[in-house]
Formats: structure tokens, C-alpha cells, sequence
């Protein structure tokens, strides 16, 4: 049971790709697993779970790098998110 | 009522049911002459935008009633049931206000909602190019940056309600990846070329549009123009296809209708059709099918009203399915109906010819299938 913003961003992506093996810093970009389908699932991941609408100026690449970034971006919108 | 009388005029509850009236009285009876006209009549046009039922699922600020999905859905259903051209128009108007509400600026969505709300401004999705269907990587139109907006090059092809159109939703490829820009018709560049004689929803009235040193401001950019702009795209065609997916279920509920009126009419050697029981086993493949569709697309957009990301896939299942059994079935609704099924008497030879169409339309379903296997692979490993 994940109780962290990452273990959750990061058991969502692993649930997907079972074989992937990542860290809280690994560029999921580099190790292949993103296409425009599972980058729209992943931000509608993020806003569902977090309770939170990221704008157009928060869709950047480097907000969705890592599952680290992916955290900072929540807390940044939601600066009450679990810790 | 103080609050009747101040609120957005355009505002009103729109389900199933009134869908479904609105429907037999005003878009089924005249889809035959549409068929034939290759064009839906204005006067139909304006009478969608007064039943509220353009885009119903944008706020009430926007003139809209906030409809969730699932009964867009039904909505697109009953559309669909009574002229697959008329969902055709429905369904590229959806995509481009959908991608407005949820990517346009508040600018944007002042200066467009209310229009595309209450069809004052009809919308349309240009994607497919000459050499670009179903593969969007290979798109050539061209956005280049130029002052602080931009200058669009390059043509799309196929686009639905491309005829009839004010406003439409070019997806281009911008400085670093596709982008997606908000193109009125009337900007001088834009040309229309109507395309006739298609196999099916040909009162869709599509059309090649070409843009010539289109120059735009910086607000007909639609998102974002980086890494997330894709995703404009992927929503936009997942809600085509969810309506693609609704009409189909739509084009197999007028199979059953048909089929149901005829056999019980049409006797052969002294019997009703009704009675044989070759006939009685297409009817309920029929009738199981489109059950089947329904709940699908039900599940489909029940999802998307969670904000749940797994009606990405739902929705390329749900059309796969029930655009599959609507061409199966169209088929067997023209045997049924024997010679009179292939003339202009009998609706059925449009449902088959219209159901084709949703065989290869937002995204063909050998790209589907493609796709659903791979969401079984990946869940896998060697």
C-alpha cells in the first residue's frame, strides 16, 4: 500500500509496465515506456488522484520526467498533499 | 425565477429522452433526402443549436448544461440511431469544444463557448492529410512561429462538416512537436474544396482545407505548445472516438428497428419473416450486440466522469466493438431486407454504407486492435 505522493505516481507506472524497474529518479522518458497515450493517461492519473488541475503552463516535459518531479509538481498544486 | 431571468438563455437540461424525441421528429425523417442531397439543411442545423444539443456538456457559463458524459453518450446515441451524418457533425463539434474546455485559455473559452454552445459557430477537426489517416506522425502542415503568433502551411483532407464550418481545430507540427491551433474559417489563406460521393455520411459534407501563409495571432494556439501538446490530440480523438462509438451503437439500434418493422410485415411462401428461424437468429445477434455496445460505451463514459485514465482504453474498446458489430449487423439488415434493402425504400442500405465509415474513422480498427493488444502485452513479461 503506497502512502507517499511518489510510491503512488510510481505504483500507477509500474502497474502498467510490470517489467519496468524505476526509481523516484529515473527519466521514464529515456527508458521508452512513453507514447501520447500513456502520457494522457499519466496526467489524468496525477489530477484524479492528487485532486488537482494542472494548467497548460504546468504540462511540461520536465514536470513528467521523473517520478520525483512528477511529486513537486502535486505539492505545487496542492501544497496540502500528503507528504 | 428572479435567477431564470438573468441566467444564460441557451441553458437547458437535454437526456436520452428528449434525444431521443427530438430525433424522430426532426433528424430521422429527412436522412434518406440528406443522403441523397450530401448535405444536412440549415434549417436542421439551427434547430440542434435550439434543443441545446451542439455541446450540452459545456458549464452554464458557457451556455451549455454541463451534461455529463454517459448521457452525451446516450445522446450521441440517439443521434446516431436516427442519421449517422448528423452524429458525424456532432461528433467533430464535440472534439473541438471539448479540447477548448479543457485546454483553452479563459480568453479563448469567452470568446468561443457561448458560439460553439449554441451553434452560432459550428466547429471541425482537421487532422488527416493526403498521406496522414490513422498515422498522425505524419502529418506535413506546418506551424512556424513568426512575431508573437503564427503562419500555418499545408493541407488536411476528409474533414468533416470541412464544407459548413466557421472554426477549425488544425493539428500542425509546431517548432518542437504537434500542435494544435484554433483557425477561423474566414482568416484570408483558407481554402475549402467540398469532397461528394463518399461511401457513407455523405451529408457529413466534408472537405480538403488548405492553408496558404495562414497568419494567426499567439491565441489560436490551443494548449500547449511542448511535450504535453500530444495529448491535445489524444483527448480530442478519444472523445471522437467515444462518439464514433455511441452513433455505431446507434446505427445497430436502427438495424433492430428496421429489421424488427419489416419482418413483421414481409411474408415468403405464406409465412412472416418473423417467424423463420434464420431471420429470428440475426435479430437477436442484433439486439445482444447493441446491449453489448451500450454497456461498453456506458462503462466508457462513466470513467471519463471519474477523470479516470483507464477510459482511454474502455473507449477504443467500446468503439472497436460496437463500430464491428454495426457493420456485421448493417450487413444482415440488407439481407433481411432482401432487394428492397439495397434501394432508396428502406433505410438499411444507408446504415451499411454509414457503418462502414465507423470502421475506419478516429483511428481504423486494425490501429485499434494494435493497440488493445499491446495493452495486453505490456501488462505482461517475458
Amino acid at each position: 500500500m503506497s502512502d507517499t505522493t511518489s510510491d503512488q505516481i510510481l505504483t500507477f507506472i509500474t502497474n502498467r509496465f510490470p517489467q519496468a524497474e524505476i526509481t523516484e529518479a529515473d527519466d521514464i522518458f529515456s527508458l521508452g515506456y512513453i507514447n501520447s497515450l500513456f502520457a494522457m493517461e499519466l496526467v489524468m492519473h496525477v489530477e484524479k488522484a492528487f485532486g488537482i488541475t494542472i494548467p497548460n503552463t504546468e504540462l511540461r516535459i520536465d514536470n513528467f520526467r521523473t517520478a520525483k518531479a512528477m511529486t513537486e509538481l502535486v505539492h505545487r498544486l496542492r501544497p496540502v498533499a500528503v507528504a | 425565477m428572479t435567477d431564470q431571468l438573468i441566467a444564460p438563455p441557451a441553458t437547458r437540461v437535454v437526456d436520452r429522452a428528449s434525444a431521443r424525441a427530438f430525433v424522430d421528429e426532426f433528424v430521422a425523417p429527412g436522412a434518406d433526402a440528406s443522403d441523397r442531397a450530401g448535405a444536412i439543411p440549415e434549417e436542421l442545423l439551427a434547430r440542434i443549436g435550439d434543443a441545446g444539443l451542439w455541446a450540452p456538456f459545456l458549464p452554464a457559463e458557457l451556455g451549455g448544461s454541463g451534461t455529463d458524459m454517459v448521457t452525451l453518450g446516450e445522446i450521441h446515441e440517439e443521434v446516431g440511431r436516427g442519421c449517422s451524418s448528423v452524429r458525424s457533425l456532432l461528433t467533430v463539434h464535440t472534439m473541438l469544444s471539448w479540447a477548448l474546455q479543457r485546454f483553452g485559455t479563459i480568453a479563448q473559452l469567452r470568446k468561443w463557448g457561448p458560439e460553439l454552445t449554441s451553434g452560432r459557430v459550428l466547429g471541425a477537426f482537421c487532422l488527416s492529410e493526403p498521406g496522414a489517416g490513422s498515422d498522425t506522425a505524419a502529418i506535413t502542415t506546418n506551424a512556424v512561429p513568426r512575431g508573437d503568433g503564427w503562419v500555418l502551411n499545408g493541407g488536411k483532407k476528409w474533414i468533416t462538416n470541412g464544407q459548413r464550418a466557421d472554426l477549425y481545430l488544425v493539428f500542425a507540427r509546431g517548432p518542437a512537436s504537434t500542435i494544435a491551433l484554433l483557425v477561423p474559417r474566414n482568416t484570408p489563406g483558407v481554402g475549402v474544396k467540398p469532397i461528394d460521393d463518399m461511401l457513407g455520411t455523405r451529408a457529413s459534407m466534408l472537405a480538403e482545407v488548405t492553408f496558404d501563409n495562414v497568419e494567426l495571432d499567439s491565441d489560436a494556439l490551443l494548449g500547449p505548445s511542448g511535450f504535453a501538446s500530444g495529448m491535445v490530440l489524444t483527448g480530442t480523438l478519444d472523445l471522437g472516438r467515444y462518439s464514433v462509438a455511441t452513433g455505431s451503437v446507434g446505427i445497430v439500434q436502427a438495424c433492430v428497428d428496421a429489421c424488427a418493422d419489416y419482418a413483421s410485415k414481409r411474408s415468403v411462401g405464406g409465412s412472416l419473416l418473423r417467424e423463420m428461424p434464420l431471420i429470428q437468429a440475426k435479430l437477436s445477434d442484433m439486439v445482444t450486440d447493441v446491449r453489448a455496445a451500450r454497456l461498453l460505451c456506458a462503462e466508457a463514459g462513466r470513467l471519463k466522469d471519474l477523470g479516470d485514465s483507464s477510459t482511454i482504453m474502455a473507449t477504443w474498446v467500446a468503439k472497436y466493438f460496437a463500430s464491428t458489430a454495426a457493420a456485421k449487423h448493417s450487413a444482415e439488415a440488407v439481407q433481411i431486407h432482401g432487394a428492397n434493402g439495397c434501394g432508396p425504400e428502406y433505410p438499411v442500405a444507408r446504415f451499411y454504407r454509414d457503418a462502414k465509415i465507423m470502421e475506419i474513422i478516429e483511428g481504423s480498427n486494425e490501429i485499434q486492435r494494435m493497440t488493445i493488444a499491446a495493452e495486453a502485452y505490456r501488462k505482461w513479461v517475458p
